[in-house]
């Protein structure tokens, strides 16, 4: 018999401690097993960025040695990193998953969805999102956000009544006591279960160096070419790329978040190991989000107007 | 991709810090979001593009400095009418600790949102305007706090500069609070004098106070005590999910997965199932990867028994020598969350630990008035915001310990089976509010979760 304790550390040298990351996980870990308790047919959000590969591995870790009971849902703006791709594919691949894919450009060539002006197709993956959500019958669809992301997230419950049209409303949440999470819904209504809401932008990091997690390569320094639109490096890929009036150019980069490339900016950084991003983040001034992302600059409230809407 | 084992150490010193969990409560006026806003401000947890939207928006509305309360108050509404409308929470850390802040409104619905918060936190601050006094808000926070058995309660004095920062005017009001909530069983009791708007005793030391020689708020957010001693609490095991592989490499196994209650297990222990009551003996315990002697709460494990007995989800695993009874006659205090009344005779579900029973509403025997904590008998019903005392007859038995010794195995839900609506919030067992006489019996055990 093996005889560990594992991760005990505690200021206090109390006999039993947790360690922050250690309880941030168990949390996140009894989160996965109330779902899988409790649903028929949960699905989790897989875009292949950090907060969702550390759902993964925690799904993972929660249901071991059994396979993950839940299968996989990518909402595909047609406007992904080709990295980030070949990571989910690989990924889905290694664990014997099952991925579902809902396809903005699919909605865009049926005449369904209009492209914006801008461009940009964040806002745009809600209708497929939700659609496949009602087709496919999920009655519980996890989601990386983290409370500590934006201000209106900040406000979200771990466990989030959807009605038929997936909207949140804010006023009308089921308070939520102590670790006694309430799925109830009525057929046609879903909830959306958040199990990284305790966990910063930090936290994941130091979780993904702790366990060993491999992530696609954008998230580490690599030299890009890239241009500046509306304060932000964008690199330029099939949906599009500089004006005239920007000039591309090579620079030393890497992403904070992974999302549609239209919108999803990079930062400049020398990090090319988890170590020296950790530091990086650690010292940062800027949200990962005011950082990074262009659809939450576009009003105040983008992200609560979104949420409302259904977005994740 | 990246290995990771000489990174470990460069940032062990972060990922070992512990987590405390608080609440924050106080009325409109008594400068609730300046507090939480300087907490944040100055403890350099909010980053410039946070601090650059509340600049923008402040001088948008003509306000000549920035208005903290931006940084908390998230949604279109509650910025339109500058009020808080839902429990939120926040996020920061320093040095020492890393903290989940759960920041509840003060109007109207204070009672549910008190209790919302108060449910998972290590501690509440309780804000009160040095020029008012212990007023009837303060008390309600008192008796949620100790409801809730929140094991550390700060009163934060604010405003101390328009009293001109006098020691008696602090004194005499940290007194009346002590007394008081003492009284209702709150075993620790820290009153720190300060200004969240000038910044005294927030997070740096007065100059202005100096007969103060305790802790700013921030000094003792990050040395309070958030680890018990859980070996004094016998262990619970709600039984969330059975894991069965049955794949070639994994033939027979058959696991319990859940997280730890309250208390510690070990392999060779010998455990009762209840309502069952069959017994067995702890072969082995998984740790999320790794197999280990000992476990404890709250972490999330998975048990294997050395008998193949029938166990599923809902069922609670105990140390044979020290298992809860089994009851399908719960009394309880509740509080009423709901818009929907709650009365006598209604058929309601209760989910308790993992467990999600039938049960009909027997009896309401009394409802409790926070503000002066008088008792008033067979009120009916409860409404919303409501603390009263309820027997429920479940159709399953139930093992349920007392509120006071497991904050976890001793909560329930109250659900409304038609809509899923959570009706109430309960506390097993007796409380203060169970009757009149009992109400300033200081709890004499201690408190144990």
């Amino acid at each position: 018999m093996t005889t560990t304790v594992a991760h005990v550390h505690d200021e206090t040298d109390a006999p039993y401690a947790l360690s922050h990351l250690d309880a941030l996980e168990s949390e996140a870990v009894h989160i996965f097993r109330e779902v899988a308790g409790e649903f028929e047919k949960p699905v989790i959000l897989f875009s292949g960025g950090k907060d969702s590969i550390v759902m993964l591995h925690l799904a993972l870790k929660a249901f071991a040695p059994a396979p993950v009971p839940f299968t996989l849902l990518h909402v595909d703006t047609g406007h992904n990193f080709p990295e980030v791709l070949e990571y989910r594919d690989r990924t889905v691949e290694k664990h014997g998953l099952r991925l579902h894919v809902a396809s903005v450009q699919e909605y865009i060539d049926a005449g369904k969805l209009r492209e914006r002006p801008d461009g940009t197709r964040n806002p745009l993956q809600t209708v497929p999102l939700t659609e496949a959500i009602q087709s496919l019958k999920f009655d519980a669809v996890f989601g990386g956000g983290r409370r500590d992301e934006e201000k209106a997230r900040a406000k979200e419950r771990v466990f989030s009544l959807r009605d038929e049209f997936s909207q949140w409303d804010p006023r009308r949440q089921r308070p939520e006591l102590w670790q006694l999470y309430n799925g109830r819904h009525a057929p046609g209504e879903h909830v959306r279960v958040f199990p990284l809401s305790n966990w910063t932008e930090l936290d994941v990091w130091q979780y993904i160096a702790r366990e060993g997690i491999e992530l696609p390569e954008i998230y580490f320094a690599h030299e890009r070419e890239v241009f500046l639109r509306n304060g932000m490096w964008l690199t330029a890929g099939e949906w599009g790329g500089a004006k005239e009036s920007e000039t591309p150019e090579t620079r030393l980069i890497r992403y904070r978040t992974v999302g549609d490339m239209s919108c999803t900016g990079a930062v400049d950084s020398d990090a090319t190991t988890l170590d020296a991003v950790i530091a990086e983040i650690a010292v940062s001034r800027l949200t990962e989000r005011g950082a990074t992302r262009a659809d939450d600059k576009m009003s105040e409230a983008a992200m609560e107007d979104r949420k409302r809407e259904g977005y994740f | 991709m990246t290995s990771t084992t000489d990174q470990v150490a460069n940032f062990a010193d972060l990922a070992a810090t512990t987590l405390l969990r608080f609440a924050t409560a106080g009325s409109v006026d008594d400068g609730k979001s300046t507090l939480v806003g300087r907490l944040l401000h100055d403890s350099k947890s909010v980053l410039t593009d946070q601090m650059e939207a509340v600049e923008a928006v402040s001088a948008q509305r003509g306000q000549e400095a920035p208005d903290l309360a931006l940084l908390t108050d998230g949604l279109r509404a509650e910025r339109e009418q500058g009020i808080t409308i839902d429990v939120a929470y926040r996020y920061f850390a320093t040095a020492r600790r890393r903290f989940i802040l759960a920041d509840t409104p003060g109007h109207v619905q204070y009672t549910r949102n008190m209790v919302t918060g108060a449910s998972t936190a290590d501690l509440a601050v309780v804000l009160v305007d040095a020029r008012n006094g212990v007023i009837e808000q303060t008390r309600r926070h008192a008796a949620v706090a100790a409801l809730l058995r929140v094991p550390h309660v700060v009163l934060a004095v604010n405003k101390m500069d328009l009293v001109g920062y006098q020691e008696s005017v602090f004194a005499a009001i940290a007194e009346e609070f002590t007394a008081y909530a003492s009284d209702l069983g709150v075993p620790e009791i820290t009153a720190i004098p300060i200004s969240a708007l000038a910044g005294d005793n927030v997070v740096d030391a007065s100059a202005n106070m100096d007969w103060y020689g305790g802790p700013t708020v921030l000094e003792h957010l990050e040395t309070v005590p958030v680890s018990h001693d859980l070996t004094a609490c016998p262990a619970r095991f709600p039984v969330q999910y059975v894991i069965r592989p049955q794949s070639a490499e994994h033939p027979d196994y058959r696991g319990y997965a859940g997280q730890i209650a309250s208390g510690v297990l070990r392999v060779g222990e010998a455990v009762t199932v209840l309502p069952s009551g069959r017994t067995s003996v702890i072969e082995g315990i998984d740790a999320l990867g790794e197999s280990v002697d000992i476990a404890w709460a709250p972490q999330s494990v998975t048990l294997r028994l050395k008998d193949d007995i029938d166990i599923s989800r809902g069922d609670l695993i105990a140390p044979s020598a020290n298992a809860p009874a089994t009851t399908q006659d719960v009394e309880a205090t509740v509080c009423h969350v709901a818009d929907q009344p709650l009365a006598v005779g209604a058929r309601v579900l209760i989910k308790h630990t993992t467990r999600t029973v039938k049960a009909i509403v027997k009896e309401i025997p009394s409802r409790l008035t926070l503000d002066d904590l008088s008792q008033h008998p067979n009120p009916g019903q409860l409404v919303a915001n409501d603390i009263g005392r309820v027997v429920v007859r479940t159709a399953e038995p139930l093992a349920l310990d007392a509120y006071a010794d497991s904050r976890r195995t001793g909560s329930f839900l109250l659900i409304d089976p038609a809509d899923g609506t959570t009706l109430a919030a309960g506390m097993a067992g007796e409380s203060f509010a169970s009757q009149a006489e009992t109400t300033v019996q200081a709890d004499e055990e201690g408190w144990d979760f």
